[in-house]
């Protein structure tokens, strides 16, 4: 440091100084700046190999999936000449002439191609019925040219009804919003506006309902079993809490699928729940617990309970118990310090377990599937079944869109209230 | 700790409740995973206490017979593949977020753990459609590839916890004293935070050996796993020998566990010293 005054230096020495100095700092800025930029790069480097690991292997094959909700071009490339024909249709009452005989011309090709039963199967999923009426007229149509053709189609009540038209017009558009709107149970009526369906079609209103009715029944039950084992757990001696955590860890770190099966034994009409309350007089008679709603909410709070719990926990453990001590030193009654000091400080463990275990419980696959009956099977088990067994994709993707919404919301929600941080069971 | 100082009769009875209640809830969640242990050494073929006598049948059915040795081995090429890539690219990408400067990380971090929260029936549905696609579906490749994107997400957490205690300037002192990046990993850095990885690793193996879902739809008949073996044979005819493989998985999964949380604790001490 000079001992000299600034405003004893002369005036340009001191300028030329000053910007010797900026440019020095300019250079070494510039230098860190690089400096960093390929440090960041580095970084960069080493996320990508997960990452586009990640893409490939999770990120597609979901997007994919669910753009099959949406983009189904199956009708429109099996019927090339009829979706020319419908483009300047209304929509209103028949089309012309030229549209059947444009249909049949591309129901004789799919005949030709082999594609027939795949485009039946495909407008059946929008028009019940149709696969049979496709088939029929296919059969039909084998023999029959020009206006021959023509009669044919017209001979087959089924495509002057008046609801078989508005749905080629609508398959023959590429993108669709009808199985979204189908995994809701809506649909587009005549006048262009949705609609629900009727009653008898309705199916997965319901079955969502009953997700989120099993969903909430677990998450109370975890609750009201998990709140005061955890407050116990928090409350004593250290070497208790080890071994009640312990107790706590052990089924947390068994397999969903083996705990699943223990239930699947325990719930037996001989099996061993029956038998307790045989014993202590609850049931007079063996209950059917397997295959019923009962059953599988019960295995379910089993599987959930550490997952509500240790939020709980971890949040319990951190509140002193000196606060409850000031409380009651100021007179508070234990309830009052509890309800007043405690559970407002709980309140975000609690959140987080409820809301993690809500979300778990939505995407339920295995359990249902194994302890659930008929009747109990929630939205992952529809999923699974139209992909296995409908083979009906688009259905599936609507259904897994819908599904994926809630709980993407759900875990906006999640993050938004209370962070990610809180992810972390242990 | 759980009376106030003065406690009344009524909030003696109310804790000795809240105890009463704390048993129950520990036996509903110790008995069901317990039960199927005697079960498994059960000499008879019904699930009815008391047991008829001990014999290690069952196991000799799980250890012994074709169809469960190969779901075995099917079980461990997966959870083994699953663990290398997981463990290996969890790794690395566990150390570029621990960067600060990292770009965006408040972003990539959920992206990340979205394997976890994405219903696994949607993950599976979407890996079928587009692995089949590709000629993955059916292919050991492909099943580890779908566990990978299920376990790494342990891995990035755990190494991340064990790394943010990591100093630094330890890889700055060694690149002053000459080493190269590769070096310095391998001789300061892993050293350091091997409790994490080993954790991590853990985590990756037992996520992969008890998936049943995604192996469903993955995998063919000569693919089946261990819990898809248990998984079809729940829904076909429930023998004893279900709660033997069982017994085996859930050992498995818990001696893994314990050794990955006593790691991923010590990994955390070390990194906080």
């Amino acid at each position: 440091m000079s001992a000299l005054q600034p405003s004893e230096l002369d005036r340009p020495t001191l300028a030329r100084d000053r910007s010797a100095a900026d440019t020095d700092l300019k250079s070494v800025t510039a230098a860190l700046r690089r400096a960093e930029f390929g440090d960041r790069m580095r970084s960069l480097l080493l996320a990508a190999p997960l990452l586009v690991l990640l893409a490939l292997s999770f990120g597609i094959p979901i997007v994919l999936l669910l753009s099959r909700a949406v983009y189904d071009p199956t009708i429109a490339e099996a019927l090339p000449k009829t979706t020319a024909a419908l483009a300047g249709w209304n929509g209103q009452g028949l089309p012309g002439d030229d549209a059947f005989a444009a249909l049949a011309a591309d129901l004789k090709d799919n005949r030709a191609k082999g594609t027939a039963y795949e485009l039946a199967k495909s407008l059946n999923a929008r028009l019940p019925g149709a696969r049979s009426q496709v088939l029929k007229t296919v059969r039909k149509l084998e023999s029959a040219d020009g206006q021959a053709a023509l009669e044919a189609m017209k001979s087959v009540p089924f495509w002057s009804a008046p609801t078989t038209w508005p749905t080629i017009q609508s398959g023959t558009s590429t993108l669709t919003s009808f199985y979204l709107l189908s995994a809701l149970d809506l649909r587009w009526n005549a006048d262009g506006g949705i609609e629900r369906v009727p009653p008898e079609q309705a199916i997965f209103v319901q079955v969502f309902l009953r997700t989120f009715f099993v969903a909430a029944s677990v998450t109370l039950a975890t609750l009201i079993l998990g709140f005061p084992l955890a407050y116990v757990i928090a409350n004593v001696p250290k070497g208790l809490a080890a071994i009640l955590i312990v107790a706590v860890l052990l089924p947390f770190w068994t397999s969903i699928l083996v705990r699943t099966a223990a239930w699947t034994v325990l719930l037996q009409k001989f099996g061993l729940v029956n038998d307790f309350l045989l014993f202590i007089g609850i049931a007079s008679d063996r209950l059917d617990l397997m295959y019923s709603r009962v059953g599988l909410i019960v295995a379910m709070t089993h599987i959930q309970l550490p997952f509500t719990l240790l939020p709980i926990y971890s949040v319990m453990r951190t509140i002193p118990p000196s606060q409850l001590k000031a409380a009651y030193s100021l007179g508070a009654r234990p309830f009052t310090a509890f309800r007043r000091v405690y559970i407002p400080q709980v309140f975000p463990g609690v959140m987080a377990g409820c809301l993690l275990t809500f979300i778990l419980c939505l995407g339920y696959y295995i359990t249902p599937a194994l302890i659930g009956g008929a009747s109990d099977q929630l939205i992952s088990n529809f999923i699974a079944n139209y992909v296995n067994v409908e083979l009906n994709w688009e259905m599936a993707a609507a259904l897994s869109f819908i599904l994926l919404v809630f709980t993407l919301a759900l875990f906006g929600i999640f993050a938004r209230i209370l962070g990610l941080d809180r992810l972390k069971l242990m | 700790m759980l009376l106030s100082p003065y406690p009344t009769t009524g909030e003696r009875i109310r804790i000795a409740l809240l105890w009463l209640w704390c048993g129950l809830v520990i036996l509903f969640l110790l008995v069901p995973i317990l039960i199927p242990v005697p079960l498994s050494f059960n000499s008879g073929a019904f699930f009815i206490f008391p047991l008829e006598g001990l014999s290690t049948r069952w196991y000799e059915v799980v250890v012994g017979t074709q169809r469960w040795q190969s779901a075995i081995g099917n079980s461990l090429i997966v959870a083994f593949g699953t663990t290398l890539i997981a463990t290996t690219l969890g790794t690395l990408t566990a150390i570029a977020l621990s960067d600060e400067k990292f770009p965006g990380r408040r972003i990539i971090m959920p992206l990340l753990l979205s394997p976890l929260i994405v219903p696994v029936v949607i993950t599976a549905v979407g890996s079928y459609l587009f692995y089949a696609r590709v000629g993955l579906a059916s292919t050991y490749a492909g099943i580890i590839l779908a566990h990978t994107a299920l376990a790494s997400p342990f891995v990035v957490v755990t190494v991340g916890a064990s790394l943010t205690g990591f100093d630094r300037n330890l890889m700055r002192a060694a690149a002053i004293s000459g080493a190269r990046p590769v070096t310095a990993f391998f001789r300061v850095m892993l050293p350091l935070i091997l409790p994490g990885v080993l954790s991590g690793a853990a985590f990756a193996f037992v996520t992969s050996f008890d998936e049943v879902v995604v192996v469903q739809f993955l995998a063919s008949a000569s693919q089946r796993t261990m819990p898809l073996e248990m998984f079809i044979g729940l829904r076909e005819k429930l023998s004893p020998a279900i709660t033997a493989a069982a017994t085996l998985m859930m050992a498995l999964s818990i001696v893994l566990l314990v050794v990955a949380n006593l790691l991923a604790r010590r990994g955390r001490k070390t990194a906080s010293r």
